[in-house]
């Protein structure tokens, strides 16, 4: 497993050029071109069960989604930074990507420390260090583990799922 | 405690006495917008649409204006298949490739209205808070689950309020008021958050409020808005629209807001936003030196009647510096039409400007001027992102109307106020 760690304000023309919006939609097609502009290594060194570490603003800019169904696509298992523009916080919920918002974790890593996931808990840990995350409310959690937005809203329309609650006070979604 | 704007707009849309920020709301907005992005949205759901249908075929709201006309064939299959879906599911909102920028199109079409809560898969939608509206950017995924469901939650935001004083002292225009504010609270300062205007802001016209409303998402905003005030409400009368049409909402005089920020317009000065981020802002003489091959004028943020006007009174009589090539953006061809009856266009051509159709493709070098490696353009856009104009290697200064002229007849990176 692998960190590949980046700084702030990384903005989604860097995760995937803007010249490709409209010519790739498709996992497959989004993948060679995957931080292109940021990091020429990404696209063919990345591999299923790395994290991003980053700084402030991750993801600012358009709203296009193929920075994060690509980053799914690759099996990258969460993105850690000290904050999130809220298009693309929305758009990792909608495709169950797990973003984890933690700053101390991002200023604590250092090159080949070892870095543990514990998803459940909303712990990271970063060379021996526990730092915990804040999780989704419940009724936006509920998104997520349905395997994303689409299915969440196949299952709703179904009646299987049931609606989303019309209340709640949300702590972690920024959306 | 009085509420924001987002608290009572927010409660009404979702059927609530109150809300406070931080809560969850369930909404059904007005409108969905969504553009060249269709047909990708509409290919996700292939078989739910057979199975559900569309929610509320009054919602969605479709514009062609990404890559106008189409590039390839790839661009014009995305087009067909919008096209195809729009007869099939009887969209009642839809606008060919030609009409103009989506944002441009869904305010001239009286689609955005104040109180409205409007959401689409592009993120300068914050650009209808102008008219006091709560609109703000989704996804492709959330825009596709919309369209079946016709529903989606939201997050009410902690508001940011900023309070006005003074006038604009032109050359200086709203772009260097909004770019001014970037720079100030940076890329992620109302991140999450709404942003409310305050103050005297009677002097700022329509078409500079889109400008202001538009970089909304340009400091993190979720939305950018302004009060619907005698300016707004001449407009929508311009446009059509009587006040029996909407309900415009604004914050009590109490309410709480995270952050306080004011600004005298008197004191605002020409700035640039320099590579490669939209808070890099400085005053335009410190890129005085600055060779310019590229000068793009107009987009979303500046590419209404008045930023060409400007533009046009700047260069008029003149041409632009040999080695620059001046691309104009009408944001619409309501835009384009009106421009042409005042012989703004012909102004601006015979100065050596190139007017191209009213899209988006340039902004995001998805479409036409595409930049050179080691070129630099000024441009009214929203972004200097690296490679936002199809270069990595090409630099982006993000400036006002009067700058982009100035520097077009220079062919340097010019103080609009030294043109005179």
């Amino acid at each position: 497993m692998r960190v590949w760690k980046y700084g702030d304000d990384i903005n989604t023309d860097m995760l995937f050029p803007g010249k490709y919006t409209y010519t790739c939609s498709t996992a497959e097609e989004i993948k060679p071109h995957l931080l292109e502009d940021l990091d020429p290594e990404f696209a063919g060194g990345v591999r299923s069960g790395d994290l991003i570490f980053a700084g402030k603003n991750f993801g600012c800019g358009s709203s296009r989604e193929q920075p994060v169904v690509g980053l799914k696509a690759v099996g990258v298992q969460a993105v850690v930074a000290k904050s999130y523009a809220r298009i693309f916080y929305r758009a990792a919920i909608n495709q169950g990507l797990l973003l984890a918002e933690c700053a101390d974790a991002v200023d604590a890593y250092k090159d080949g420390d070892a870095v543990a996931l514990d998803t459940e808990a909303g712990v990271i840990n970063v060379g021996g260090r526990a730092f915990s995350f804040p999780k989704l409310p419940p009724e936006i959690l509920a998104i997520r583990e349905a395997g994303g937005l689409l299915p969440y809203t196949v299952q709703a329309l179904r009646g299987s799922g049931g609606q989303p609650r019309r209340r709640g006070r949300g702590n972690a979604a920024q959306g | 405690m009085g509420k924001t704007f987002a608290e009572k707009v927010l409660a009404r849309k979702a059927g609530q006495a109150e809300v406070v920020a931080g809560q969850i709301v369930i909404v059904e907005p007005d409108h969905l917008l969504t553009h060249d992005n269709s047909a990708a949205i509409v290919g996700k759901i292939g078989a739910e649409l057979k199975e559900f249908g569309i929610a509320r075929p009054e919602m969605p709201v479709i514009v062609l204006d990404h890559v106008i006309p189409a590039a390839n064939e790839k661009t014009a299959t995305n087009h067909r298949i919008t096209r195809d879906f729009v007869g099939t599911y009887g969209i009642k909102h839809f606008f060919d490739v030609g009409v103009g920028v989506c944002h441009q199109v869904m305010v001239e079409k009286g689609l955005a209205l104040p109180g409205d809560v409007l959401v689409g898969s592009d993120s300068h939608t914050c650009s209808y808070g102008a008219l006091g509206a709560f609109a703000t950017g989704i996804d492709r995924t959330e825009a596709a689950a919309l369209l079946l469901r016709g529903q989606t939650w939201l997050k009410v935001p902690e508001t940011i309020k900023v309070v006005f004083s003074g006038e604009l002292q032109p050359p200086v225009s709203a772009k260097d008021l909004v770019l001014t504010i970037i720079g100030d609270i940076g890329a992620d300062g109302a991140s999450y958050s709404a942003v409310e205007f305050h103050g005297d802001f009677t002097g700022l016209s329509i078409d500079e409020r889109f400008t202001i409303a538009n970089m909304g998402v340009e400091m993190g905003a979720k939305v950018a808005v302004f009060p619907v005030d005698d300016v707004a409400r001449s407009y929508l009368s311009s446009i059509g629209v009587g006040a029996d049409r909407y309900e415009s909402v604004w914050a009590d005089p109490d309410a709480h807001y995270v952050r306080e920020l004011t600004y005298d317009l008197g004191a605002i000065e020409p700035v640039v936003a320099f590579p490669h981020k939209v808070d890099n802002v400085k005053p335009v003489g410190e890129g005085a030196d600055l060779e310019i091959h590229q000068c793009l004028l107009g987009t979303c943020t500046n590419g209404r009647l008045s930023d060409l006007e400007i533009a046009a009174a700047m260069l008029d009589g003149r041409t632009v510096a040999s080695g620059v090539r001046l691309l104009v953006l009408p944001a619409s061809k309501e835009v384009f039409e009106a421009a042409l009856d005042r012989g703004v266009i012909a102004r601006l051509s015979r100065a050596g400007g190139l007017v191209l159709p009213p899209g988006c493709g340039p902004c995001l070098g998805a479409h036409q001027g595409a930049l050179a490696p080691g070129e630099r353009c000024v441009s009214t856009a929203n972004r200097n992102f690296k490679g936002r104009m199809g270069c990595k290697d090409a630099e982006i200064y993000l400036a006002s109307p009067a700058t982009v002229a100035a520097s077009a007849l220079t062919g340097r990176l010019s103080d609009p106020r030294k043109m005179r």
